[in-house]
């Protein structure tokens, strides 16, 4: 399994990928994907947007929390679980097999998204 | 003015009960946008009325007592709609020490903090170290339980209670009950108490005489708001049914930041201004979000909410004072009802 779950804070996730392709990591699919499998999603207004995302396998997906208040970015099926995230602050996840993953807010569970990994 | 739209108040809720409210559940739902109001609960029947008239004229009697509602101090929090949490919680801790009557305790419906922070909390116990009223009873709010499940917020404010933090005492012949519908939350859900607190509540209630004032606190109300921003709570129908028999029950609950209350039955609802910052009314905003006003007004959006217990009437009736108000008056923006 290459799944990576990594915490990463603003700009550090670029100087951590650079690393990891200067070490030539075998566990770091980074190197294989094309950029725009990297994919965005926004916490705006008690919300993640877009609400789903369909990505390629081995894609990463990064949260940014763009409210005042603190949310999470929990998977409803346990498969990834974020620590609180404050204003600014994100959280990724690499998907390395294929499903539907559902996920919500744990702080305010109205707030429901969805990563399609094909 | 204002007294002309208490009076009309006065009347319909007299009208209402008249009507014999319980067999045909007669719902109805008023929120006062501003300040100034006496919830009296007397027997059943509820009487509302300018709190510049009315209360005090049986204060003192032995039994009569009041305690202080406050909540979401949400300490921690410095964007714009407040920069200073732990300046307005002063505030409100001096308002509380310069009450005329003593109240004999504090209830805090939750979030101390913003981020679970034990920094948070300790700036949270130092100002209400300053509270004149040195018991204070708190339920958590979803801020206060963030990174450990809680664990923190148990080791400091829920020694004794029961699952996630929740209990019930006696004081004065009024029965409390705080409960915690943080905890656990499901996806696509509002706010929950779960299987094992409501069996807990259901034995913790059987065997009160129905005579006895039941007092329900928790964060998040336990009343139907506003569904799409997860303000109210999925199973608090079924909490509501155990309470049903008994003839004065007041809910009090947080969370949503603004003051909204509810008359169902001999059921009053009813939700606490924040001492941090106002949130917008149900639908009014493109999200719940921190709402920010002009620096000028802030301490007219948030408050503390004192209760008082007259024994002579069996009643409560609640209070709510923006930190901004300095006397008991009905006059600033007492806006009325508007339904909801």
């Amino acid at each position: 399994m290459t799944r990576k779950n990594v915490w990463v804070a603003g700009l550090a996730m670029p100087v951590m990928i650079a690393l990891l392709l200067l070490a030539g990591s075998p566990s770091v699919t980074a190197a294989d994907q094309p950029a725009a499998a990297n994919t965005e999603v926004k916490i705006d207004n008690f919300s993640f947007g877009p609400q789903t995302v369909t990505v390629p396998v081995g894609a990463t997906v990064t949260w940014t929390n763009r409210d005042d208040i603190p949310h999470t970015v929990v998977s409803t099926d346990g498969v990834f679980k974020s620590k609180v995230r404050d204003t600014d602050e994100t959280f990724s996840f690499t998907f390395t097999k294929a499903g539907t993953y559902p996920y919500f807010c744990s702080v305010h569970p109205k707030m429901t998204g969805k990563v399609v990994v094909q | 003015m204002a007294d002309k739209k208490q009076d009309l108040i006065d009347q319909q809720l007299q009208g209402f009960n008249d009507d014999g409210v319980d067999r045909r559940g007669f719902l109805k739902c008023m929120a006062w946008a501003g300040t100034g109001l006496v919830w009296t609960m007397s027997g059943g029947i509820p009487v509302s009325r300018a709190f510049a008239k009315g209360y005090g004229k049986d204060a003192g009697k032995a039994g009569d007592f009041s305690f202080v509602q406050i909540s979401d101090s949400h300490i921690g929090f410095n964007k714009p709609a407040n920069p200073d949490v732990t300046a307005t919680l002063q505030t409100a801790i001096n308002k509380i020490n310069a009450m005329s009557h003593k109240p004999d305790f504090i209830i805090h419906t939750g979030d101390l903090s913003q981020l679970s922070k034990p920094s948070e909390f300790d700036t949270l116990d130092q100002a209400l170290k300053g509270a004149s009223a040195k018991q204070i009873y708190f339920v958590p709010g979803e801020h206060d339980m963030l990174s450990d499940n809680g664990e923190q917020y148990l080791e400091r404010y829920g020694k004794g209670t029961k699952g996630t933090g929740w209990y019930s005492f006696d004081h004065k012949g009024v029965h409390f009950v705080g409960l915690v519908n943080v905890a656990n939350l499901k996806a696509g859900g509002m706010g929950s108490l779960g299987h094992e607190q409501l069996e807990w509540l259901e034995g913790d209630l059987k065997g009160r005489s129905a005579s006895t004032p039941i007092v329900l606190f928790a964060h998040i109300p336990l009343w139907t708001i506003y569904p799409d921003w997860g303000w109210g709570t999925d199973d608090s129908e079924q909490a509501l049914s155990y309470v049903k028999r008994f003839g004065s029950v007041t809910v009090l609950n947080g969370h949503i930041h603004q003051i909204m209350q509810k008359v169902e039955g001999k059921v009053s609802f009813h939700t606490a201004m924040s001492t941090a910052f106002p949130q917008p009314a149900p639908g009014k905003a493109p999200s719940a979000g921190p709402m920010k006003v002009p620096a000028d007004q802030l301490q007219q959006v948030l408050g503390i909410t004192d209760v008082n217990y007259v024994v002579s009437g069996r009643s409560l009736a609640v209070v709510d004072s923006p930190l901004g108000d300095s006397g008991s008056s009905a006059s600033g923006n007492g806006d009325g009802s508007s339904g909801s």
